[in-house]
Order: structure tokens, then C-alpha cells, then sequence
């Protein structure tokens, strides 16, 4: 009887330990008139600047506290549908243009539109820089409000590009065609060197003994390129799909796009690149920085990465190319869990993360181009006090069908890793550029029947 | 007649105590079990009959599992990705289990034979100690093309950098090897610990008749160390058809799909294409496979039975 009392209360404290902590690891929001919101992102530069924003709205509305939680992007949307499988998402997340037609799918999230219809004052649509809304526009329905924007620009090392003999002029006017590569390309050879300093355009030169690469390809881009592939292949006529949004029917099988990878792919072949197999598994970026790499394409978004050797690197805008200069434009939104227990205070704090208020205090700090016009100006100019030349990520919008789209699918995920991989084998030499591709687009036209 | 009869009884008395003796620890047992039985029930019993369940349904995570009959099994039985990751999976396992038992077996036998050094037993499973993950990072920048230590050394003693893992015919070794690395010392102390059941006068009997070590190590250390030498197979096998975290670290499956495994080839139509009935339906053939290769594996080896007994 006594062990068995004593057994019980050992097990009694065993499951009680087991309680606790179940307990103390999940987390759980206050109730009663106060209402905590959890709002996910996943850039970790950009928290701040959103905190920021969180205290400011709780400010002025004392009875809603904001939960801010970040996941890195490679876990962030594998936790997000666990999360909404689990019935526990957040009540507010930052959405990507890839990835928000799944949860449309599936209705997770929340169309809007009515919530702007009640409240027509609400949004200032003409506040935005042209086309970003839409990106989130379903017929007559709204997932999303927009957040900001981006477009792609190269960056050159500023020392490599004096000792090649490359002035500034040349690199802001650079020009690209699938055939001879054009003064992008010559500028790509004169900026690789090999190990006795002879350049890539010079006699000599030793394609197989490289010290800097001229120039750095991605060739993990999904279904997009939206680092480099994609851009240079709409500028030589290429377009992705029938409609965008929500194209059915793709031409990756497009002879535009084919001739395009086979360019960047004889780079490697000439040694200005390095060969996919012997590639860094870093990032462009920190290959860039490490001096291997004299060149590489990259997005708005990480330009303040060299906010402290601003005076070591030059920002230009990507080729013209034969149909003109052309940049992808992306943006993303704040989109409502539509399993939300408050919606009208997410409502409340969605609208604010969209109005001038919020987006002027994160374009002060530069991370990002807010998606309101004029908070896109103050972060340019707030990138120029770090030294940091931003206009030329603002310079396609100046020239008519400058930017395009990137493409919003459903099915988006397979679609990448479909392309992706076509692409890469061409890369590899594994096969031809035509006949992957149009292996390719055969799969993801597959996926729409 | 009575002679049988007299011979029943003694037996009988014996078996007198028994029913009340295990029913009193039955119960005390239950008891201690609960517990773990309670965990086995909601951490692997439950989630294992909705996977079975979710492999007939089309399930997107999102959206509630509808059912689909065995249209998934068809379509898994068709799909090459399928096949070219289990092909994948299994060149890995091969390169792993094989490098790592070798390798550990002989460090097994030098330690029993040579030094018994705790300070070396401790030094061989420090790789072990340290969290796949990071086991991977640090490899991943050791081999780095660019920037790794490994291709730097390489570099300058005038040789080609080797893509150790962006070279599609290098990938799946390079991950092997490094998981090897990682867990060469572990299953080095297992087998070792293993010989060290071995009775040392059998050493002495085979030291008397002048059997050298390798002889002494092929007819009385592997043959006395089958029933471990089995186990330990069939616990490396089972856990290497399961690499995920090492891919997941350094190649992401590819490049294109040469190191896509099956675990992460399960993980991306589970978590990144939300296919989770078709992710579950994977996983229930994997469990298929691995029953069975477990079952022919400790056939062959006739794990139960141990020469010492």
C-alpha cells in the first residue's frame, strides 16, 4: 500500500513535471479586452525597423499588443504551414508573390477588399508606386496589402573595375545580346584574371589557373531568375507565360530563354565564371566580398549587406538588352489569416503597416523600398548618407515596360524545382539547353492540365 | 502410469506460486511502462496510423485530406524522382554503412588489441558529440570550392579544386564521408565494447597454438562479435536510409537530384509542394522496405545466435 502511494505520487509529480512544461513552451496570447497578434517575417534585418512600427501602433492603440516573430526564410514557410495545419497561425504574416496563391487555394487567407469597402479612407492606393497593389489582386479580391518592393542591379568591385580600365560610364550603360554577350561581356573578360594577372580578354590569358572571376552567375533561381536568367531573357524577348498573374500556359521551351542560359553558361566555358561544379556553396554575395568575384547581380534588398565598405563597390543597373533594360519587380504584402480569431484588429494593424505612417519609418532606415512612393524615396536617400548609390534600382521604373512581373502560379514550388534543376543541368553539361527546357515545360504544363 | 503421474506433481507444485507472483509485477509493471507506452501511443502509434491514413487521402496541409483510394501508390510507384532517390539513398547507405563499419572495426580492434587508452576512446567519439548540423556547416566550408580550407590546400600544392559537393558524381560520397567521420567513433566503442565480452583465455588459447593477429582477429574476434556486429549493421542501416540533415545542410538534394535522398525527397512534397498524403504514401513504402531489409539482414547474419553461448 505504501510503495504504491509513493509510486503514485512519483508518478503523479512525473506527470505534473510533464504539464509544466507542455505548458510553459506553448505560448498563449492575453484575453479579456486586450488582444495580442502574432505578426511573422522573415528578415531578420528588417525586425527593427517593424518593431518599431509595433510600438508606435500599440501607442495609439493600447488594447492590441504585437508579437513579432522571426523565422529565417528557409524554415519560415515550412513553419507557416505547419502552423496553419496545427490551426495556430499567426494573425498576420508577410506574403510572397510565390507563395500566396497556394494559401489562396486553400483559403487561408483573407480577402480584404470588404474590409476596404467598409472602410474606403483606409488605404491610398495612389500613394503607391504603380502596379505594386495588384500584384495581390485576385478578380475582385484583395490577399494582401503592399509592403514594399524590389527590382535587380549589379555590383562591381570599384578596385577590379580601375585595374581592368573599365570606367564608371561604361558600367552604367552596359549592353547585352545573347549572341557576342556585348559590352557586358567584354566587361566580364577584362574583369577576370588569371593567377600571372593577365586579364580575360588578353592573350595568354589561362582559363583553367583563375584568380577573380568576372563575373558571378545564380544558378539557384527557381522557375524565375529573378537574380539574373530572368531578367536577361525578358530583355532579349522572352516572357514567361500567357497571362500574368495565374498563367496556365508556359514557355520555358522558348528558344529567347534557351539562348540566354546557354550565354551564361559559356562564361564558365571561358573561365570569366566558375564552373557550376566548382561553384561556392556561399552566396554570390560573400564570394563577392571575399574578392574571388568581381561582379554578380543582386537584388535591392541587400544593398545595405555592404553599408560598410559602401566606398569599395560600384552599383550599376543590369544591360540593356535587345528589347530594352529590363528588371523584375517583386513585392510583398502583409496578408490576414483568414482562421484568425481577431480579425478586425488584424485588419486595423494591417492597415497600418500599409499607410505612409508605418512605411516612412521603415524607409528611414533604409533596409527596404516601402512600397508608398515617398517612403521609397526616403530610403534611397537614406542609402546615400551610408554612401550607397540606390537609384539604380529606381531606374527601370523610368523607362516605359522597364519592369516586368515576376511570375505568380499556383503550383509554384514544383515549378521551381523543375526549372531549377532543367537549368541547372544545362549548366552542369549534362544536356542541352533546348531539350531541357522544353523537358521542362512539358512537366509544369503538366501540372496546370 | 503412476511414475508419470508422480512426476507431474513436483512439476505442478512449482507452477503453484507462479499465478499470483506475475500478476502482482504485471501490474507494477504496466504501471512503470505507462509512462513510455503513453509516449509510444501519441508520439509514434497515433501520428503512424494517420500517415497510413493520410497515404490514401490528397492532402495539402492546408485543406482537409480527401480521400483517394490507392491513387497515390500508383503514381509513387511511377514517379522516377521516387526511384532516382531511393537509388540515390541507397548508393549513401552502401558508402556509409561500408566505410564507417570497416574503419570502426578496425580502430575496434587496435583499441582491444593495442591501447586501452580512455583518453583515445574519449578523442575518437568527440566528432559524435557534436550536432549533425554543425558537423555538416563546418564540412560545408571546409570543402567550399572558393573559399574551403580543403580546396585552398589543394589549390596550392598546384592541383584542380574539387567541387566536393556541386559535382554531381561527388555529392553523395562527400556527404557519406562525412558522416563517417561523424560516427566512425561511436560505432568504434560499440564493437569494442563488444570484444571486450569476448573471454580473453580464447586469446590465449590461439597465442598458445600461434595463431597471428590477423588470424586470431578473422577466426575468434568477428566470429564471437556477430551477434553486435549485427546489431550495430542493422541500427547503422536503418539509421543511414534516414540521412536527411546532412543533405539538408550542404547540397539541398541537388545538384539537379544527385543527392536528393529519400528522406528529402519526402520532406519537399510534405513541407515545400504541401503533398502530404503523397509524402505519407512515400514514407509507408519506406517503412515496407526497411522491414524487409531488416528481416533478411538479421536472417542472414543469424543475429540470435552467439558462437560464445
Amino acid at each position: 500500500m505504501r510503495r504504491n502511494t509513493a509510486l503514485r505520487i512519483a508518478g503523479i509529480a512525473t506527470a505534473g513535471i510533464v504539464l509544466a512544461a507542455t505548458a510553459g513552451c506553448s505560448t498563449q496570447g492575453g484575453d479579456g479586452g486586450a488582444v495580442t497578434l502574432d505578426y511573422w517575417l522573415w528578415d531578420d534585418a528588417q525586425l527593427p525597423a517593424y518593431q518599431q512600427c509595433a510600438d508606435d501602433f500599440t501607442k495609439a492603440n493600447p488594447d492590441i499588443t504585437i508579437k513579432i516573430s522571426q523565422y529565417g526564410w528557409g524554415e519560415y514557410w515550412t513553419n507557416l504551414a505547419t502552423q496553419i495545419a496545427a490551426g495556430s497561425a499567426p494573425d498576420v504574416w508577410v506574403d510572397q508573390p510565390s507563395y500566396y496563391p497556394q494559401f489562396v487555394a486553400d483559403k487561408q487567407i483573407e480577402d480584404l477588399q470588404p474590409y476596404i469597402d467598409e472602410d474606403p479612407s483606409a488605404v491610398d492606393f495612389d500613394a503607391y508606386v504603380p502596379g505594386i497593389a495588384d500584384v495581390y489582386k485576385i478578380d475582385d479580391a484583395r490577399y494582401g496589402l503592399p509592403k514594399d518592393w524590389d527590382t535587380i542591379g549589379l555590383v562591381i568591385n570599384k578596385q577590379d573595375a580601375a585595374d581592368a580600365g573599365i570606367d564608371d560610364a561604361t558600367l552604367q550603360d552596359l549592353t547585352w545580346n545573347p549572341d557576342d554577350g556585348g559590352t557586358f561581356e567584354q566587361v566580364i573578360a577584362k574583369l577576370t584574371v588569371d593567377k600571372s594577372g593577365k586579364h580575360g580578354d588578353e592573350a595568354g590569358f589561362d582559363k583553367n589557373d583563375v584568380a577573380v572571376y568576372g563575373f558571378l552567375p545564380e544558378w539557384a533561381d527557381g522557375s524565375q531568375g529573378q537574380n539574373l536568367w530572368g531578367n536577361l531573357a525578358y530583355s532579349n524577348g522572352f516572357t514567361y507565360s500567357d497571362v500574368n498573374p495565374f498563367g496556365t500556359s508556359f514557355h520555358y521551351d522558348s528558344p529567347k530563354l534557351a539562348e540566354t542560359i546557354d550565354w551564361i553558361a559559356s562564361l564558365a566555358d571561358k573561365g570569366y565564371a566558375p564552373s557550376f561544379d566548382t561553384q561556392s556553396t556561399l552566396s554570390r554575395l560573400e564570394v563577392l566580398q571575399s574578392g574571388t568575384g568581381a561582379m554578380t547581380s543582386m537584388g535591392s534588398f541587400n544593398q545595405l549587406m555592404f553599408k560598410d565598405t559602401a566606398s569599395d563597390y560600384v552599383f550599376a543597373p543590369l544591360p540593356t538588352g535587345p528589347e530594352g533594360r529590363k528588371s523584375a519587380i517583386n513585392g510583398l504584402s502583409d496578408a490576414m489569416y483568414a482562421g484568425g480569431k481577431h480579425k478586425d484588429h488584424a485588419w486595423e494593424w494591417i492597415k497600418y503597416l500599409a499607410s505612409s505612417d508605418c512605411q516612412s519609418v521603415v524607409g528611414a532606415t533604409g533596409v527596404i523600398f516601402p512600397a508608398n512612393a515617398d517612403a521609397s524615396q526616403a530610403s534611397v536617400d537614406a542609402r546615400a548618407k551610408l554612401g550607397l548609390d540606390a537609384s539604380v534600382f529606381l531606374s527601370y521604373a523610368q523607362e516605359p515596360d522597364g519592369t516586368f512581373l515576376i511570375p505568380i502560379t499556383y503550383h509554384g514550388a514544383e515549378m521551381s524545382q523543375i526549372v531549377q534543376d532543367a537549368i541547372q543541368s544545362v549548366a552542369l553539361g549534362t544536356s542541352d539547353s533546348q531539350s531541357a527546357l522544353s523537358d521542362a515545360n512539358a512537366k509544369v504544363n503538366a501540372l496546370f492540365e | 502410469m503412476t511414475q508419470l503421474g508422480l512426476q507431474r506433481t513436483p512439476a505442478r507444485r512449482i507452477q503453484v506460486p507462479r499465478p499470483t507472483r506475475p500478476r502482482g509485477d504485471g501490474r507494477v509493471a504496466l504501471f512503470f511502462i505507462a509512462p513510455v507506452l503513453l509516449g509510444f501511443a501519441i508520439f509514434y502509434l497515433y501520428p503512424t496510423i494517420r500517415g497510413f491514413w493520410w497515404s490514401f487521402t490528397d492532402y495539402s496541409l492546408l485543406a482537409d485530406p480527401e480521400f483517394v483510394g490507392i491513387d497515390n501508390y500508383v503514381a509513387v510507384l511511377g514517379d522516377s524522382e521516387f526511384w532516382n532517390s531511393m537509388w540515390v539513398t541507397l548508393c549513401y547507405v552502401v558508402l556509409n554503412v561500408g566505410s564507417q563499419t570497416l574503419i570502426a572495426l578496425l580502430l575496434a580492434a587496435l583499441m582491444h588489441r593495442l591501447t586501452r587508452s580512455v583518453v583515445l576512446r574519449t578523442t575518437l567519439l568527440l566528432p559524435w558529440l557534436v550536432p549533425n548540423v554543425t558537423v555538416g556547416l563546418v564540412w560545408l566550408w571546409l570543402l567550399d570550392t572558393n573559399l574551403g580550407f580543403v580546396n585552398r590546400t589543394l589549390d596550392t600544392m598546384g592541383l584542380d579544386k574539387i567541387g566536393f559537393f556541386t559535382n554531381p558524381m561527388l555529392a553523395i560520397p562527400t556527404i557519406s564521408f562525412i558522416n563517417t567521420w561523424a560516427f566512425v567513433g561511436y560505432t568504434a566503442l560499440l564493437f569494442y565494447a563488444g570484444m571486450l565480452q569476448i573471454p580473453q583465455d580464447t586469446y590465449e588459447a590461439a597465442a598458445i597454438d600461434g595463431a597471428g593477429e590477423l588470424r586470431t582477429f578473422f577466426r575468434i574476434t568477428l566470429p564471437l562479435l556477430k551477434p553486435i556486429l549485427a546489431l550495430v549493421l542493422v541500427v547503422s542501416l536503418i539509421g543511414s536510409f534516414q540521412i536527411f540533415d546532412t543533405v539538408a545542410v550542404t547540397t539541398k538534394g541537388g545538384p539537379v537530384n544527385a543527392s536528393r535522398v529519400i528522406y528529402y525527397y519526402i520532406y519537399q512534397q510534405a513541407f515545400t509542394y504541401f503533398h502530404m498524403g503523397y509524402a505519407a504514401t512515400m514514407a509507408i513504402l519506406l517503412v515496407l522496405i526497411l522491414g524487409v531489409l531488416t528481416f533478411i539482414q538479421l536472417r542472414l547474419l543469424r543475429a540470435s545466435e552467439s558462437q560464445l553461448a
